[in-house]
């Protein structure tokens, strides 16, 4: 008695047999559906973005250029210089010198603050640890991905320019988008 | 004198120079027209805009290319046959705008007192005219490939060569219908005949088809591009051409497609001729051309839709499949010439 596979077995469907003539009838038919896919594409309309002008949104996690924080009230800088984010970052790409705040020169709201703190970009590989790592969120990431530059020593981002307000160049993806 | 061939009508020599620079002049422009055309269609059949940067709406995107080629170092390999390599795309381009001159716009016209027809040339043996500029035009490539020195290149020759005898045997044959039933091979008297008949894409639809399938083949274009075969031969025959050379082999290409298109419209869809309607003359030209870029819009089409086929699928259908059909036709439609 053979074996009955029962209900489980589904028919395979196999290519149709072969043929110069059939074929090619078959192959005329299967190019005019082809043809009217094609045309369907164009009277769907586009699905680009026409990037210099319109620039592809971003979602609020999306990981892009950092930038470090002050406090709204008194000014002062969050980062204390503990370098933690430097530690934490894989690519090795932060460098921070911290020193003494004194009475006269209060840059920090902790005892002590980051004097040197630079992020080479050319390096940076967007991971966020160091946004992780930092105890004050002191340094998040932004929106910006547009940060090409003729020159790579033009990519070592400076404290002062971590801390500027960032030109929100990039739109932000609303919800549901 | 020999006599090559009798000519239907001819003018003063002067008209014969004067039309041929128009009929040149006007057709090549339309050249960086289909050139950006297939760019900005092959854009939104696949969902993108297409070039849109240079001129108002990328218009000036042909010109743009065009100016980068010719400035660009004229480059030859070390192993190629120098002569050779630089008269393959004169040869491409000559043959292109040599079979320009059969197309009819229209029939001799009356302009300022002069009886002008609207062609370059109408031998009375026209058909035979185009098919023998259509088998010089491989030479083009073939030679090209050939002389470049190279194993892709050659292998790209070899496949226009192989591609050129496939497709030119049954394109001809199909034409054979269409030459039947006008009982002629003048280019101006089977649209003369289509003037009084139906359109010959009626009764020649077979014949049309295969026609216009072979005119994919004969063009290299796709389905049909495995000369150049971007995809398994670093394109072909034009692998080591650049600048002006690979220039010229391009604007041919794009030449024959409307060559072609216009050898279409002029056997199959009727020439200058709209049904129902009769227009004044100076409509004509614009009428041909209208039907020919109707043409070339379907050869767009089916780039954007099929994808290469492989070679021996090539040959099966050249072989196994047009030339008995197109071998058929023609035989039915000579028994019905006779019968009727």
């Amino acid at each position: 008695m053979p074996y009955d596979p029962g209900p489980d077995v589904v028919e395979v469907v196999r290519a149709p047999k072969g043929g110069a003539v059939r074929g090619t009838y078959r192959a005329f038919g299967e190019t005019l559906r082809g043809m009217k896919t094609v045309m369907g594409r164009w009277v769907e309309g586009t699905h680009t973005y026409q990037y210099p002008e319109e620039k592809t949104p971003v979602y609020p996690r999306f990981r892009g250029r950092h930038k470090l924080h002050r406090f709204e009230d008194s000014g002062l800088e969050k980062c204390v210089g503990c370098s933690l984010c430097a530690a934490a970052c894989p690519a090795d790409c932060i460098r921070v010198v911290a020193a003494e705040n004194t009475p006269e020169n209060r840059v920090s709201a902790g005892e002590r603050y980051a004097a040197v703190y630079e992020i080479n970009l050319s390096r940076c590989i967007f991971c966020g640890y160091c946004e992780v790592a930092c105890p004050f969120d002191a340094i998040t990431m932004g929106h910006d991905y547009e940060m090409s530059d003729y020159n790579r020593s033009d990519l070592i981002f400076t404290k002062e320019m971590l801390l500027a307000e960032p030109l929100e160049r990039t739109p932000l993806r609303s919800m549901g988008e | 004198m020999i006599v090559f061939a009798e000519v239907g009508y001819y003018e003063p020599w002067w008209i014969q120079l004067l039309k041929a620079l128009v009929i040149f002049a006007i057709v090549f422009q339309l050249v960086p027209v289909v050139l950006l055309a297939e760019r900005k269609l092959l854009g939104r059949f696949q969902h993108r805009y297409g070039p849109n940067r240079v001129g108002p709406y990328g218009a000036l995107q042909p010109m743009a290319d065009i100016g980068k080629l010719l400035f660009k170092q004229q480059f030859r390999p070390e192993g190629s046959i120098g002569w050779m390599f630089a008269l393959a795309p004169a040869i491409s381009l000559f043959t292109a705008v040599a079979a320009l001159a059969l197309v009819p716009f229209s029939d001799t016209v009356d302009i300022l007192g002069t009886q002008v027809g609207l062609y370059g040339i109408d031998p009375s043996i026209g058909v035979l005219y185009a098919f023998a500029l259509g088998g010089i035009a491989f030479y083009g490539p073939v030679l090209g490939g050939w002389a470049s020195g190279g194993k892709y290149a050659f292998l790209g020759s070899m496949r226009a060569a192989a591609q050129l005898i496939s497709y030119e045997i049954a394109q001809g044959l199909a034409l054979v219908g269409v030459v039947m039933m006008a009982g002629t091979l003048s280019l101006t008297e089977i649209v003369h005949y289509q003037e009084d008949n139906l359109w010959m894409i009626v009764p020649q639809f077979v014949g049309f088809v295969i026609f216009l399938v072979a005119g994919f083949a004969e063009t290299n274009r796709p389905p049909f591009d495995l000369p150049e075969a971007d995809a398994e031969l670093v394109q072909g025959y034009i692998t080591e051409y650049g600048g002006g050379r690979f220039a010229a082999f391009f604007a041919a290409e794009y030449l024959e497609i409307i060559v072609v298109s216009a050898f279409t419209t002029t056997l199959f869809l009727g020439g200058w001729n709209i049904p129902f309607v009769d227009p004044p003359t100076w409509v004509d030209p614009i009428v041909v051309i209208v039907k020919t870029l109707a043409l070339v819009f379907l050869f767009i089409w089916v780039r954007a839709t099929l994808p290469r086929l492989r070679y021996d699928q090539l040959m099966a259908l050249g072989w196994k499949v047009f030339l008995p059909v197109a071998t058929l036709n023609a035989l039915v439609t000579a028994i019905l010439v006779v019968a009727l």
